[in-house]
């Protein structure tokens, strides 16, 4: 009998400028590790000489929709997956046509590593910019920076070394610490899985490797506990379980424990954990297994000892580190429509589990990507990243970004139709995320 | 260089099912009037699984929807029935027969259905106002898939429209919507045809039992194994044959396809999937080989 294979995963998202080859990249690295089957593989084959476009083109395994295989160009991420021995992967594959920008947003704030396709013909370009600001901001772990069609410049170290260096000052203004450049020709194959004689004066690893060694997110595990309550279960139909009274959601940091003090914001009413459930499902039926703990990133469901005011929207949090709540908000957001942000626009957040109606009181700034300061702004727009001053209608437990990215971001949603307007990252106290 | 691998604190299998729970739980607070799209196959089996886990040790808050071709194998149709007789849920039945009976549809050439199914689904949808649909789909299944978000808003047509999906950030999921939008949730999306398989060993959950290897008569076309049934008969040049096989995908019988297989439990389909150098799909849908983007087409008609 097999055993479920426990590997760990990692979160990738690819970025980079238009027809810098990041669907060919993609299309590659699955390719080359063997995650393309051969139905899928006779596929593009077919399609790439019907249409002419060579023998095999790697970007046809990613680009599914019909408008992006007649354009050549991506329009939404793509979520691929993969996995080779040591681990398994989940790819977002994202466009890079600036329009777009907002799926790039998308596609890092899940991510443990970003990789960001740089053109060795062209160099650094303003999207460049963008998605390294956008990595930084949304404290993504690792960047690696492929140095795409290396062999387009004749596998020049020069060249690659003076790109490397271009993009290493700029990851140090906004704080990116981990950086890697990685020479690569996508379509070629050169240093993606296998290592490439072409460039013999790269002595770093390929981006599989590079891909099977990274770690993941921080482990958030050792955080103060925070636990965003999602729905009540009350089963006041079961004989069993009629006083049952349990608080489910997913831990966002840290560990709770029975027994363990914790303060229910945002009332702040001081309480202790009297049991923690996971399902139990078995042929006979539905019932629940006490545990000892949980760890962030589990879905569990906790009861508490005292019959508290508790629902959706609270956040139970250790009882020596809370956040307390706020009403209001220094954030820095990526504006993600078409409609500007302005001074006074009435919106609602999503926060963890809480919407609320939200109102914008000041604009701080904008970033300027040519310098990477912040420029006066009296508005915001389409692919603007700015800093944001919000009054809400209710109290939000919230932590800086920095130290939570689950308390830490929100979104903007317009109230009347719904759409997603921003991605909110709360700035630490002593003020600049940016 | 970075440092090695960590020892992990939630692996691959329980981290995808904690993040299934919490959509579920998001549209159980949301959401007025949610509804399971449960066919009795693998996916929507392993999607009601994890519903009951949500929400234990109370029942599951949703109902079931179950969009019929009229051209279901029995062993799945059984499967479902009992399902909702041993949990106590409730079971809406959108039959593509019905619509055929009074011509509000008309059976195509080629005698298959799975396209058919789009206009009772979005019939059912507006019928029961139902605002948010739980679809078992992967985004591994199908390159139109894999450009799906886990909640993906469709108009009162029902229609998804791939260029202007709102933006997923973090595990914020927006379930907005205006009256006649509803919401397709996707608690899937990041489960591959492997996981899924690896998660039925796990948690041994039951399946019908056309998923495991039984002899069966067959018939190859286009090189697919298509079922001798009421459904699909061999045409001339077409051979029947008695031969092992099992079920990768079901859906409709006239166009899924059975591939060989001697695995007779969830740890052995573990390892034949795991060899597997054809995908799910292509291994067993006839209907996705249609153009090069008759999945994209029909999802943007409504389809799920």
């Amino acid at each position: 009998m097999s055993t479920p294979i426990q590997r760990q995963l990692l979160r990738l998202a690819t970025a980079g400028s238009v027809d810098d080859g990041k669907s060919t990249l993609v299309g590659r690295l699955l390719h080359d590790c063997k995650a393309i089957l051969a139905d899928q593989i006779a596929h593009v084959q077919h399609v790439s000489s019907s249409r002419g476009t060579g023998d095999f083109d790697f970007a046809l395994l990613t680009d599914g929709l019909r408008a992006e295989r007649e354009q050549g160009i991506t329009i939404d991420v793509a979520y691929r997956y993969f996995a080779t021995e040591k681990r398994s992967f989940i790819l977002a594959d994202c466009p890079g046509h600036v329009q777009y920008t907002r799926n790039t947003v998308t596609g890092a704030s899940t991510a443990d590593v970003v990789i960001i396709l740089v053109d060795a013909r062209h160099g650094v370009l303003e999207q460049t910019r963008r998605h390294l600001a956008v990595a930084g901001l949304l404290r993504v772990p690792h960047v690696v920076l492929a140095v795409n069609k290396i062999d387009l410049v004749g596998y020049d170290e020069a060249v690659f070394k003076g790109i490397a260096k271009d993009v290493s000052q700029l990851a140090n203004q906004l704080n990116i610490s981990d950086v890697q450049a990685i020479p690569v020709s996508a379509l070629v194959g050169d240093n993606i899985v296998e290592r490439s004689p072409a460039t013999a004066w790269y002595d770093g690893p390929t981006l599989l490797d590079y891909l099977e060694s990274a770690t993941g997110r921080d482990d958030t595990s050792s955080r103060p506990l925070r636990f965003p309550v999602q729905y009540v279960i009350r089963p006041q139909t079961d004989d069993q379980y009629r006083d049952y009274r349990g608080y489910t959601g997913t831990v966002a940091s840290g560990t709770v424990s029975v027994g363990d003090e914790v303060i229910v914001l945002p009332a702040g009413r001081r309480t202790s954990v009297s049991g923690i459930d996971r399902a139990v499902i078995s042929a006979t039926g539905t019932a629940v297994a006490e545990r000892p703990s949980a760890v962030a990133g589990e879905a569990v469901t906790v009861r508490l000892a005292d019959d508290l005011d508790v629902a959706r929207g609270s956040v139970i949090v250790a009882a020596n580190s809370s956040p307390g709540t706020r009403r209001e908000l220094l954030a820095t957001v990526c504006w993600l429509s078409d409609r500007p942000l302005t001074v006074g626009a009435r919106l609602l957040i999503k926060h963890t589990t809480t919407t609320a109606q939200a109102i914008v009181t000041k604009i701080n700034g904008a970033l300027d990507l040519d310098t990477l300061g912040v420029i006066d702004a009296t508005g915001l727009e389409l692919n603007d990243i700015g800093k944001v001053q919000l009054k809400i209608a209710a109290p939000l437990a919230a932590d800086p970004y920095s130290s939570n990215n689950i308390t830490g971001s929100f979104l903007l949603i317009d109230a009347h139709d719904g759409w997603t307007l921003a991605a909110g990252m709360i700035d630490d106290e002593e003020g600049e995320l940016l | 260089m970075t440092a090695a691998i960590e020892a992990p604190m939630v692996t691959e299998l329980d981290a995808l099912e904690s993040e299934s729970i919490f959509v579920f739980r998001e549209v159980a607070a949301e959401f007025e009037r949610p509804v399971i799209l449960f066919s009795g196959g693998k996916d929507s089996i392993v999607m009601l699984h994890l519903a009951r886990k949500a929400f234990a040790p109370a029942p599951v808050p949703f109902t079931l929807l179950h969009v019929d071709t009229g051209h279901n194998f029995t062993e799945v149709l059984d499967y479902r029935d009992q399902t909702v007789a041993a949990l106590g849920l409730r079971l809406e039945v959108a039959k593509v027969e019905d619509y055929l009976a009074d011509g509000r549809l008309r059976e195509r050439s080629d005698g298959t259905r799975n396209q058919l199914q789009t206009i009772p689904l979005l019939d059912a949808i507006n019928g029961h106002r139902f605002d948010a649909v739980f679809g078992g789909g992967r985004r591994d299944e199908e390159r139109a898939r894999a450009k799906e978000r886990i909640y993906s808003l469709r108009d009162e047509f029902g229609q998804w429209d791939p260029r202007n999906q709102r933006p997923e950030l973090w595990s914020l999921y927006n379930g907005k919507h205006k009256p006649g939008e509803h919401v397709r949730v996707f608690p899937l999306s990041n489960w591959t045809e492997l996981d899924i398989w690896n998660y039925i060993a796990r948690e041994q959950i039951p399946l019908p039992s056309i998923y495991y290897a039984h002899e069966r008569d067959v018939f190859e076309r286009d090189g697919m194994l298509l079922a001798v049934g009421p459904y699909s008969q061999p045409r001339t040049g077409e051979t029947a044959e008695k031969r092992l096989v099992r079920y990768r995908t079901v859906g409709d019988m006239s166009c899924t396809g059975a591939v060989t297989s001697t695995a007779t439990s969830a740890e052995q389909v573990v390892i034949e999937v795991a060899a597997s150098e054809i995908t799910e799909r292509g291994a067993t849908r006839a209907d996705d080989r249609a153009s090069e983007a008759a999945m994209e087409d029909r999802k943007r008609e409504g389809y799920f």
